[in-house]
C-alpha cells in the first residue's frame, strides 16, 4: 500500500511537495480564485528556491486564508478575524530571520483588520502580504464588504451598495509600504513574478489579487463561473503606466494593475536590531550606577 | 536562565535594592523571568510598565514593539511566543476587554504568554485614575467557549514582582495564558522591593519536542496533559489554528468527539491541578469563628482590620486568595466547615463573594462589602461589617 502510495505521490506534480496532502482536495468551491493564487506562490517559492523552513505563513478568517492554511506545507498560524498581520508582526521580530507571509481576504486585512494593515505599512515591517480581494464576504455567503463597488447588491445590501469602496493597493502606498503591486487571477505569470519580488524585497510588501467567487459575488451580478471573471480582467485590466495617463472617467470601471509602488526605506526589524546595538554598544562604556532608568 | 542573563538583567536595572511603582516591578518580574519580547499600548494605570519595558529590553537584546491597540499587542505575543521567546504585555480594563478573543486563541493553540490587567474602575472608559478589582469575573469569563486561565494577585510591590515570575512559569509549564490581576493601587503605590538572587526562584521554560519532525504530534502530550512546544522555524512545520483541531494540529470542525476531547483536556490540564495552583496566606485562622476573605489590594486594609478586631479580643481570621483562577473551592469550603461568618470586601459590587457563597454553600454565613468608586476599603468600615 505504501508503495503504490508513494508511486501515485511521483506521479503528481512537481509542486505538490509544498502542499500538505492530507488535507486536499481544496474545500474551495468551483471556480473560485483562490486556487490560481495557491498555484502562483508555490511556482513563486519554487523559483526561489526558497526552504519551507524559512516560511512561516500567517492568515486569518475566510476562504482565501484557507490557501496556505492547511493547504501549504511549513509552519502556519491561523489566526484570529482580522489579526494576522499582528500576530506576524510578534514572530517576525522574534525571528527576523524567517519570511512571514500573510495571505488573506480583503474582509479580513482590510474589513475588520484594516488598522494593523496600514500600521504595517507605516512602518515597513518585513512583512508579505497577498490579499486576495473578491469584493464580498465569500464564506459567510455574500455580504457586503468595504470593497463591494457602488450599486452592487449582496445578501446585506439588497437594494445596492450605497457605499463607497475603498482602493486598497493605492492606500496601503499611502501609509508607506516598500512595494505595493496589484494583479488579477487572470495574470498568473506577471503576479507570479511579482510574489517573487515581494518575497526577495525586504521591508513591507503588499500585493492586491483580484479574484473571482462565483458562488458569493459573481451570480448577483450575472457572472456566475470563474471564466467570466477572468475575461472580465482580461479586458477591464489597464497597466499602472498606462493609467497614470488617463482620467478618472476613462478609468471608471478599469482596473489598474502592476506595480504601484517602490521605495528605499528602513525596515522595522533591522531599525530594532540597530537600535539594540548602539544602547548596547554604549552601555559597555558606562558604569552601572549611571544606568538609571528612571 | 543563566548566570549571564541574571547579571545582564540587574545591570539594565541597574540596583538591587530600588523605591519602585508596582507598574515598574511587573516589567521588573518579567525581564527576570526571562521575557524578552512585550507588545503594548498605552492605558492608564498600566503605561509605566510599557515604558520601563521600552527603556530596558533594547539594553538586553530584546524588542519593545508599540502596537496600534491592544488586539494587536495580545496577537503579536502569541506570534512572538510561538516563535520561541517569552512574551508579556500589560494593560487595564479596556484593553483587556479588546484582548479577550486573542485570550480564548492563547488557551485553545496552547501559547504561553502573560497578559498584566491593572484593573481600573469600569464598566466602559469609567474612572481611568481610580484602582477596582470590576475584571475578576471577565478574567474567567471574558472569552467566549469554555477555557480556563491562571490567574494571581498581587498585594504589594515586591509580591507584583515575585508573582509576574510566578506567572511566567505557570505560563510555560502549562502552556496556557498566565493572568496577573492587580489594580491601579498596587501599580501606581511606591514600596521598597529588592530583586531576588540569581537562583531564588526557579525559572521554567516551555518543554520542547523530545522526538524528531515527522514523528513529534504538536498536539498529543507525551504524558499529563499538556504537550510540548515546537518554536516557529525549528523544522516542526507546526500548524496552529483557533479552529477545534485534531492532535497533528489539522482543523477538525465537525467531529464532536475530537471537540469534547480537546476542550476537556485543555480544560483539564489547569482543573486538575487546582491544589498545585492554590496559594493563599492564612492568618489567625486556627480559632476563627469568623473569616475575611480578600484578595490584591483590599487585603491590605483586612490585615488591619482582623488585628484591630484580634485586639478586642474577637475571633477573626484572616485568607488572602492570591490565586484567583483556578478558584480554590477545597479551601473554601474547609473554612466554611469550621467558620461561622465569612466576610468579603471587593472593589466591586460582588464577584468572588459569590464564587465563596458556592464553595461554602450552607455551611456559614456569607457576607458580602462591596465598595466602587475608586476608594478602597477602610480597615475600620471592614471591622464594622463584622461587628454588625
Amino acid at each position: 500500500m505504501a508503495d503504490q502510495k508513494d508511486k501515485a505521490d511521483k506521479r503528481r506534480h512537481r509542486l505538490f511537495k509544498y502542499l500538505r496532502k492530507e488535507v486536499l482536495p481544496t474545500a474551495f468551491c468551483p471556480g473560485c480564485g483562490c486556487g490560481i493564487v495557491l498555484n502562483c506562490y508555490a511556482h513563486a517559492v519554487d523559483e526561489l528556491q526558497m526552504d519551507p523552513n524559512d516560511l512561516i505563513s500567517v492568515t486569518g478568517i475566510g476562504c482565501s486564508s484557507w490557501i496556505p492554511s492547511p493547504y501549504f506545507m511549513g509552519d502556519t498560524l491561523h489566526t484570529t478575524h482580522g489579526r494576522p498581520i499582528p500576530f506576524a508582526t510578534g514572530a517576525k521580530v522574534t525571528r527576523p530571520d524567517k519570511t512571514l507571509v500573510v495571505i488573506a481576504g480583503d474582509g479580513d486585512l482590510i474589513g475588520i483588520g484594516g488598522n494593523h494593515l496600514i500600521h504595517a505599512a507605516r512602518r515597513n515591517i518585513d512583512i508579505k502580504v497577498f490579499m486576495v480581494n473578491n469584493l464580498i464576504y465569500g464564506m459567510t455567503g455574500g455580504q457586503l464588504a468595504p470593497t463591494t463597488p457602488a450599486g452592487v447588491p449582496t445578501s446585506t445590501s439588497p437594494y445596492g451598495n450605497v457605499e463607497h469602496p475603498f482602493e486598497i493597493a493605492e492606500l496601503v502606498a499611502a501609509a508607506g509600504a516598500s512595494y505595493v503591486a496589484r494583479w488579477t487571477t487572470f495574470h498568473v505569470f506577471p503576479l507570479m513574478e511579482s510574489m517573487q519580488k515581494a518575497l526577495t524585497r525586504k521591508g513591507f510588501a503588499f500585493i492586491e489579487i483580484r479574484s473571482q467567487c462565483p458562488i458569493s459575488y459573481g451570480r448577483r451580478i450575472g457572472k456566475r463561473t470563474g471564466t467570466e471573471a477572468l475575461q472580465e480582467y482580461k479586458e477591464t485590466a489597464v497597466r499602472a503606466q498606462e493609467a497614470a495617463e488617463m482620467t478618472p472617467e476613462e478609468l471608471a470601471g478599469k482596473i489598474v494593475v502592476g506595480r504601484l509602488a517602490e521605495r528605499d526605506k528602513s525596515e522595522f526589524t533591522a531599525n530594532l536590531r540597530q537600535l539594540n546595538d548602539e544602547i548596547r554598544k554604549k552601555d559597555a562604556g558606562r558604569r552601572p550606577e549611571d544606568w538609571s532608568i528612571s | 536562565m543563566d548566570r549571564t542573563g541574571y547579571d545582564r538583567v540587574l545591570k539594565a536595572i541597574g540596583k538591587k535594592q530600588l523605591f519602585a511603582q508596582g507598574d515598574e516591578a511587573y516589567a521588573y518580574g518579567a525581564l527576570l523571568a526571562g521575557c524578552r519580547f512585550f507588545a503594548g499600548y498605552p492605558i492608564t494605570p498600566a503605561t509605566e510598565a510599557a515604558e520601563v519595558m521600552s527603556q530596558l529590553l533594547p539594553r538586553i537584546g530584546g524588542a519593545y514593539v508599540q502596537m496600534e491597540d491592544e488586539i494587536a499587542s495580545m496577537g503579536a505575543i502569541i506570534g512572538a511566543s510561538l516563535a520561541g521567546v517569552k512574551s508579556m504585555t500589560v494593560t487595564s480594563g479596556p484593553g483587556f476587554s479588546l484582548m479577550q478573543e486573542n485570550i480564548g486563541y492563547a488557551f485553545m493553540t496552547e501559547t504561553p504568554c502573560v497578559v498584566v490587567n491593572v484593573q481600573r474602575s469600569g464598566p466602559s472608559t469609567g474612572q481611568p485614575t481610580e484602582p477596582s478589582q470590576g475584571d475578576i469575573m471577565q478574567a474567567k469569563w471574558g472569552s467566549h467557549g469554555d477555557y480556563e486561565v491562571i490567574a494571581l494577585s498581587p498585594n504589594s510591590v515586591q509580591e507584583s514582582l515575585d508573582l509576574t515570575i510566578e506567572c511566567f512559569n505557570l505560563a510555560e509549564k502549562y502552556r496556557n495564558p498566565v493572568l496577573l490581576m492587580t489594580d491601579g493601587e498596587v501599580g501606581h503605590m511606591r514600596e521598597g522591593i529588592t530583586l531576588p538572587d540569581h537562583g531564588k526562584y526557579e525559572i521554567i521554560e516551555r518543554a520542547r519536542p523530545s522526538k524528531e519532525p515527522g514523528d513529534y504530534i504538536p498536539f498529543l502530550p507525551e504524558s499529563g496533559k499538556v504537550p510540548q512546544l515546537a518554536d516557529f522555524g525549528s523544522g516542526y512545520h507546526t500548524y496552529y489554528t483557533g479552529l477545534t483541531h485534531k492532535p497533528s494540529g489539522l482543523p477538525s470542525t465537525d467531529d464532536a468527539e475530537i471537540h469534547t476531547q480537546l476542550i476537556t483536556r485543555l480544560c483539564e490540564k489547569i482543573s486538575d491541578d487546582t491544589e498545585k495552583l492554590t496559594r493563599v496566606e492564612e492568618l489567625y485562622m486556627d480559632d476563627a469563628e469568623s473569616v475575611i476573605v480578600s484578595y490584591g489590594i483590599t487585603s491590605r486594609a483586612a490585615a488591619y482590620a482582623v488585628k484591630m478586631l484580634r485586639a478586642e479580643g474577637k475571633k477573626v481570621g484572616y485568607l488572602r486568595l492570591i490565586t484567583i483562577w483556578p478558584f480554590p473551592d477545597q479551601v473554601l469550603r474547609r473554612i466554611g466547615e469550621s467558620a461561622r461568618r465569612i466576610l468579603v470586601p471587593e472593589m466591586n459590587l460582588g464577584q468572588i463573594y459569590y464564587k465563596v457563597k458556592e464553595a461554602v454553600g450552607y455551611n456559614a454565613e456569607v457576607i458580602k462589602l462591596p465598595k466602587i468608586g475608586g476608594i478602597m476599603h477602610s480597615p475600620q468600615e471592614i471591622a464594622a461589617a463584622l461587628k454588625e
